[in-house]
């Protein structure tokens, strides 16, 4: 079980994966994350599903190299098994005929809505999508982003790809200019899903978001990832991932995210840190 | 074999005391506290067991345990034999032997109670199952016909592994799911490794696989199946989840990083262990100032948890008197020797933080007990305008749990009751729903290893009596 069947690189810090998990791929549905180990001493880290093959029984995974565990399960090749891999977990998107809607990724972001763009547009949407990153070499999967979705616009930020600026200029031109647009789908950086917030706030449309939160079981148990949406404290494990973004307190969210920096710095560096233990004498020193 | 001494030698022998690691040492250390009887110990303990004839022990433990006969054989150093009597009833002899209130229980009905030195039962029994995992001792496999029917068992803590090693020894095919990646529930992310080695889990949990049940980990019943589904491939369902839900005081400044609920700090220490770290790669704060939040067992784990990963100084901090305190005085004593310092009648009402999200206080108001309340303990009362600021750069939220909903959201026809918890007749332990039945903190809400134990075998019998009507009314019709 577990196992690596198709490994990609998309760009220097970003990989695409293809996990075999029968049971998960089974079961999972657009906007919900898995949780996964690589070994017995590892952490547990979700991640939003990217793509699921309920016939082969695979769930496809996208994620950049932020940390320790993220660059070691980069160096994992095809073949290779993960220690855990739990899912689905979070509720699955609401999806629905909106009628015109639109869906905007982030960096590793595009992947996790690339789901929820598909499902959208099977639901007889017209969705449009609007993808971007700081420049050409991190934008991904946009041949299946454009596939999944009614039309695409790709932005970076340098302008060397697409059209030159943020995603939040375009989803605010497309508000500007179709009053019929009903709900907006952001994923991205934590910064980027503020923006967009407050780009849509003067618009009568639903802004959800999906938070990508410290957690350890995932399940509801450890309260890790709470949250406060509206006033009240939420789990993003349980109760989310998806909010609606107006709701959220970003302030609150963002200091969260950086709970263990320190410790994720030091684990980073020790990894990276080579180990000398020729008989050179050089390690001891 | 030692000899059995006269009875009034059995009244007048001391209880034998258990040695322990030394509190400045073990503050440091996740190493286990008690450290054991040895054989010579455990044998002159068992000496002072008036072997009654109506025992009353064996009715206050609820895992059924015949107590004076695992006790004489000790005496008889048949250590073995007194393994299996054991595991006849108890099939996690070296679990229950550590974390039981058996104050509470076995002992409190010993008559050597009266004068205050019952027998130490807990502490014989965890001496017979230690002293059979290092000789390689095993219990009896199952002599019993295999049957055909199935039996799902979600959640692998006290109650699911009990009612499963329960089944498979009547011959039923059993399949536990397990959420986590690993197996024990609560006795795994919940209970410090200080108390309850997570070794020892292990071994018990694979002693049951022995008997055939077969364990499913990764597997989140509610979301990876649905109970619904799990009811169409099997005979019958046994729901343990238990009660993982965190519980907090909803005051302000409680999502502030260094804010955790005793779940999140416990289980990043005990299942992820944190406190290998960098070793093991899941992070948790090491606060210099740790306060934790009411006085249960869970709430005595977290503070000597705090102190263990390096808290210069670490609190207790809860609302009624030291008379109240829910945690066993066994636990209390022990985190009093290591230092944990207790603030009683105290109430936080406000965590305080920097710009960053970073804790650093907490306001409280001093307390007074008024009259007695439902619990028929006297009821806190602030006392009005007695704020003050105690300085703390982390806070453990120890003041109980509540139900999950996942496994409930996925159980069409299964009732829960306000609290969220399942329903389930009293006599036959079946919920709303035919063929699934529930037990554990899931049915309780927070309690006791020893309580879930003994729901799990409940469940067992009225499973087996459940199957066994249903295969003969097969038959009939």
């Amino acid at each position: 079980m577990y196992k690596i069947i198709h490994k990609e690189q998309l760009h220097e810090i970003i990989y695409s994966m293809w996990i075999e998990a029968p049971e998960v791929a089974q079961s999972v549905e657009p906007g919900q994350f898995i949780i996964l180990m690589i070994k017995e001493q590892g952490e547990r880290i979700p991640l939003t599903v990217a793509d699921f093959n309920r016939e082969k029984g695979l769930i496809r995974i996208v994620f950049q190299i932020v940390g320790k565990t993220s660059e070691e399960l980069s160096t994992l090749k095809e073949g290779d098994r993960l220690f855990s891999f739990i899912g689905p977990l979070g509720k699955k998107t609401e999806i629905e005929n909106y009628g015109k809607v639109i869906t905007v990724g982030g960096g590793t972001g595009i992947a996790c809505i690339h789901p929820i763009t598909r499902a959208l547009k099977e639901a007889g949407n017209e969705v449009i999508s609007i993808i971007g990153a700081r420049n050409k070499t991190l934008i991904i999967m946009e041949e299946e982003i454009k596939k999944a979705s009614s039309k695409l616009i790709v932005t970076t930020d340098d302008g060397s790809y697409g059209r030159k600026g943020f995603v939040t200029q375009v989803l605010k031109e497309l508000l500007d200019k179709d009053q019929s647009i009903k709900k907006v789908w952001v994923i991205g950086p934590a910064i980027m899903m503020k923006v967009a917030c407050e780009t849509t706030k003067p618009y009568p449309v639903e802004t959800i978001v999906s938070l990508n939160s410290i957690m350890v079981d995932g399940t509801g148990m450890c309260g890790s990832c709470r949250i406060t949406i509206g006033g009240e404290t939420k789990l993003v494990c349980t109760d989310g991932p998806e909010f609606d973004g107006q709701l959220v307190d970003w302030t609150e969210f963002m200091n969260r995210l950086s709970r263990y920096k320190d410790s994720e710095k030091r684990s980073w560096d020790l990894y990276q840190e080579p180990i000398h233990s020729c008989i050179c004498g050089e390690g001891a020193k | 074999m030692a000899e059995m001494i006269p009875p009034k030698e059995r009244m007048q022998r001391e209880q034998v005391l258990m040695p322990e690691q030394k509190p400045q040492e073990r503050s440091h250390n996740f190493q286990e506290v008690p450290l054991g009887y040895t054989k010579k110990q455990a044998i002159y303990e068992a000496q002072r067991c008036l072997q009654c004839k109506n025992p009353k022990c064996v009715p206050g433990c609820p895992a059924e345990i015949n107590i004076p006969q695992f006790i004489k054989k000790i005496v008889e150093e048949d250590f073995a034999g007194a393994y299996r009597d054991i595991l006849k009833t108890d099939s996690l002899p070296a679990i229950t032997g550590r974390v039981c209130p058996q104050e509470e229980q076995c002992q409190q009905v010993c008559i050597l109670e009266k004068q205050g030195k019952p027998i130490a039962i807990g502490r014989l029994e965890r001496f017979v199952a230690d002293w059979a995992r290092k000789n390689n001792i095993h219990g009896d496999l199952p002599q019993v016909r295999k049957k055909e029917q199935r039996v799902a068992v979600v959640g692998s803590g006290p109650a699911g592994l009990t009612c499963a090693a329960d089944l498979a020894k009547l011959g039923y095919q059993v399949t536990i799911f397990e959420a986590l990646h690993q197996t024990g529930g609560v006795l795994v992310y919940g209970i410090p490794e200080f108390r309850l080695p997570k070794s020892i889990v292990e071994y018990e949990v694979k002693e049951i696989e022995k008997l055939g049940v077969k364990v499913v980990t990764d597997f989140v019943v509610g979301t990876t199946k649905s109970v619904d589904q799990l009811n169409q491939e099997f005979d019958a369902i046994f729901l343990a989840n238990g009660a993982g839900a965190p519980r907090f005081m909803n005051i302000p400044g409680e999502n502030l990083n260094d804010v955790y609920s005793a779940n999140e700090f416990l289980t990043r220490s005990n299942l992820m262990k944190a406190y290998l770290f960098p070793e093991y790669d899941t992070p948790i704060k090491i606060g210099k100032r740790a306060a934790t939040i009411g006085a249960g067992n869970v709430a005595m784990d977290s503070a000597r948890t705090a102190l263990r990963l390096g808290a210069e100084k670490s609190y207790i901090v809860y609302r009624r008197s030291r008379k109240e305190v829910p945690a066993r005085a066994e636990e209390v004593h022990h985190a009093e020797e290591e230092g944990i310092i207790f603030h009683f009648l105290t109430l936080p009402i406000q965590v305080l933080g920097d710009n960053k999200g970073n804790v650093v206080g907490m306001e409280c108001l001093r307390m007074e007990l008024g009259e007695p309340d439902d619990s028929g303990r006297r009821r806190p009362i602030p006392i009005p305008g007695s704020n003050f600021l105690i300085e703390v750069d982390m806070v453990i939220d120890a003041i109980g749990t509540k139900a999950n909903p996942i496994v409930a959201r996925s159980a069409t026809g299964v009732k829960i009751n306000h609290w969220g918890y399942f329903m389930i007749d009293d006599i036959t332990k079946m919920t709303t729903k035919e063929g699934i039945f529930a037990g554990g903190d899931i049915v309780r809400g927070s309690a006791t290893v020893i309580s879930a134990v003994g729901d799990g075998k409940v469940a067992a019998r009225a499973i087996n009596d459940y199957l066994v009507l249903s295969k003969s009314m097969e038959k009939r019709f």
